[in-house]
């Protein structure tokens, strides 16, 4: 693909930069053929897997999630090109700040986890990879494994990985940050948050989520 | 150091398996006798009422084979779970009894890191990421940090169990996957059926539910029923396998269990590891279905790095998970 970078090689998806989409940046995902599939499944998976993400991502901006403006999809190529968000990763600046204002940060990444739950929508792979620390606020992003539903269960284990996050990759503010960010969680999501937030402490607790140091 | 000998004892299901290992990693004997049910699946009850009837011939069988007496041996490994009750009772009181009568430690193993164990050796496999894949379980695990984690597993039925399931309805022989493989040779065309990975995680019942439901319709051949859900169900676990891949990195997919046998799972696996320079090994038949010599060689690493199960803490338990268990040889 001419004048685009790829950027990342995922299991998944490819996705690519590119400088000049019709004038904008952008960011290309592209669900590659698994040779290993029948052909038909596996258009029929890259197909419904490409308009799946594109409308939970639609569907969290509805809800005041910020994520990336969605410019067009191909569902028969597999692709979503969408608005390239500027910025870095949650994951690589939070050493960088100043304990306020990893306060706030969290906080903020807590009610907006809390109103995705609350409109229905689980992210799947909920890190601190997955936000994007724009000029204009934190966006969320890859909702990839993102499903529509309500369940305890797959809210505690949106919470669960965020919180083994915090716990491995940033081992030096875990407490601070998880505090913030339930904070952030209980007024985003309202009265059930205490029963998510209560499962993802079962779930830790569980064999198959036992920590990799 | 003098070689030791251990006789291992499985009985987590249908299969009857008394294997002999020793500890320069010879395998002596491998004696398997299945209880075939009359009628339907597996009945735990009648299952155990077999394995009690055969397990001293079929240890007799297993010594002279070796070549020893019970004498030779040193110390005795049982698969403490997980399994059917029932069953894994009664492979536990011939172990406790020989254990006592013979006057040598007792090892209890987990059924599913034998599974994994006897892969490394007979394929010569350092450190892989397995697919275990039977009538009973389904599971994509990999060593990190002092035990064998899951990466994705079913959340219901087993892949096997699927295909057995599904054989029993169209009236094909049991067990299901080589009848289910033969047929889907002759099978052309994909009909759509539930497709359903959760994460990392698989889920089989609706597949077998929706397969079935295709036989009884009528309006498409047997032929691409079976094609259809061999596609499926393996292309799922290909997907799983895949990431889990990506994440760990690892250099070698084992594929084992009885499912491991089919040879278009076999192909997906092989492209897969292809795809990420990884190097795809398959356990042989006889290494990968329910066997003795797995629990008798795991018994032997395990005693190797100082585990025994003293009588009293020799109780089974059905629900054994894999990543409950310590690996101290993989340190």
């Amino acid at each position: 693909m001419e004048g685009m970078t790829l950027i990342a090689k995922g299991a998944e998806a490819d996705l690519w930069f590119d400088p000049d989409w019709n004038g904008v940046r952008a960011l290309i995902k592209r669900r590659g053929e698994k040779r290993y599939r029948h052909p038909d499944l596996d258009r029929e998976i890259r197909r419904l897997r490409t308009l799946h993400e594109a409308s939970m991502i639609h569907r969290a901006k509805e809800a005041g999630v910020p994520t990336p403006v969605i410019y067009q999809v191909d569902p028969e190529d597999a692709t979503i090109v969408m608005e390239y968000v500027g910025g870095e990763k949650v994951r690589d600046i939070v050493d960088d700040l100043s304990g306020e204002m990893r306060y706030e940060l969290f906080k903020l990444i807590g009610l907006l986890a809390g109103r995705l739950h609350g409109v229905g929508i689980v992210h799947g792979d909920l890190t601190t990879s997955n936000i994007i620390n724009s000029p204009e606020g934190p966006v969320f992003v890859d909702f990839g494994l993102g499903e529509a539903s309500n369940e305890t269960e797959k809210r505690g284990v949106d919470l669960n990985l965020m919180h083994r996050m915090l716990t491995s990759t940033h081992f030096r503010h875990t407490e601070e940050l998880f505090s913030a960010f339930r904070e952030g969680y209980v007024e985003g999501l309202g009265e059930e948050a205490e029963q998510a937030l209560g499962r993802m402490e079962e779930i830790s607790r569980r064999g198959r989520y036992v920590e990799r140091e | 150091m003098d070689v030791l000998t251990c006789l291992g004892i499985e009985s987590t299901a249908d299969n009857l398996g008394i294997g002999i290992a020793t500890s320069d990693g010879r395998i002596l004997a491998n004696e398997i006798t299945t209880h075939v049910p009359e009628e339907g699946g597996i009945h735990p009850r009648e299952a155990a009422r077999h394995h009690a009837d055969v397990v001293g011939d079929t240890i007799s069988r297993a010594l002279a084979i070796a070549g020893i007496t019970s004498k030779d041996l040193d110390f005795i490994a049982f698969a403490q779970g997980p399994g059917l009750g029932p069953c894994l009772r009664t492979g536990a009181t011939a172990a406790r009894a020989l254990s006592a009568y013979l006057k040598v430690p007792l090892v209890g193993v987990n059924h599913c890191v034998s599974h994994i164990e006897i892969g490394r050796q007979t394929e010569g496999a350092v450190d892989p990421l397995t697919l275990y894949v039977s009538g009973g379980n389904t599971m994509v695990t990999g060593y990190e940090a002092g035990r064998y984690r899951v990466f994705g597993e079913t959340l219901d039925i087993a892949l096997g169990n699927c295909l057995d399931v599904f054989a029993r309805a169209a009236e094909l022989p049991y067990p299901g996957g080589p009848a289910v493989e033969q047929h889907a040779l002759k099978g052309e065309t994909l009909i759509p059926l539930p497709y359903v990975v959760k994460g990392m995680d698989l889920s089989y019942s609706g597949l077998m539910t929706a397969a079935t439901q295709e036989l009884m319709k009528g309006s498409h051949s047997l032929e691409d029923i079976c094609f259809s859900l061999q596609e499926v169900a393996y292309a799922m676990l290909g997907e799983v396998t895949e990431r889990a891949l990506a994440h760990t990195g690892k250099g070698e997919v084992l594929l084992t269990g009885g499912v491991g046998a089919n040879k278009r799972l076999r192909s997906m696996i092989g492209l897969i590891a292809e795809e990420h320079g990884a190097e795809a090994k398959f356990v042989p038949i006889k290494y990968a279905t329910d066997n003795g010599a797995m629990i008798a060689w795991t018994g032997v690493v395990a005693y190797m790095h100082g585990v025994r199960t003293p009588i009293a803490e020799s109780f089974i338990d059905s629900k054994w998970r894999v990543d409950q268990v310590e690996v101290p040889w993989r340190g």
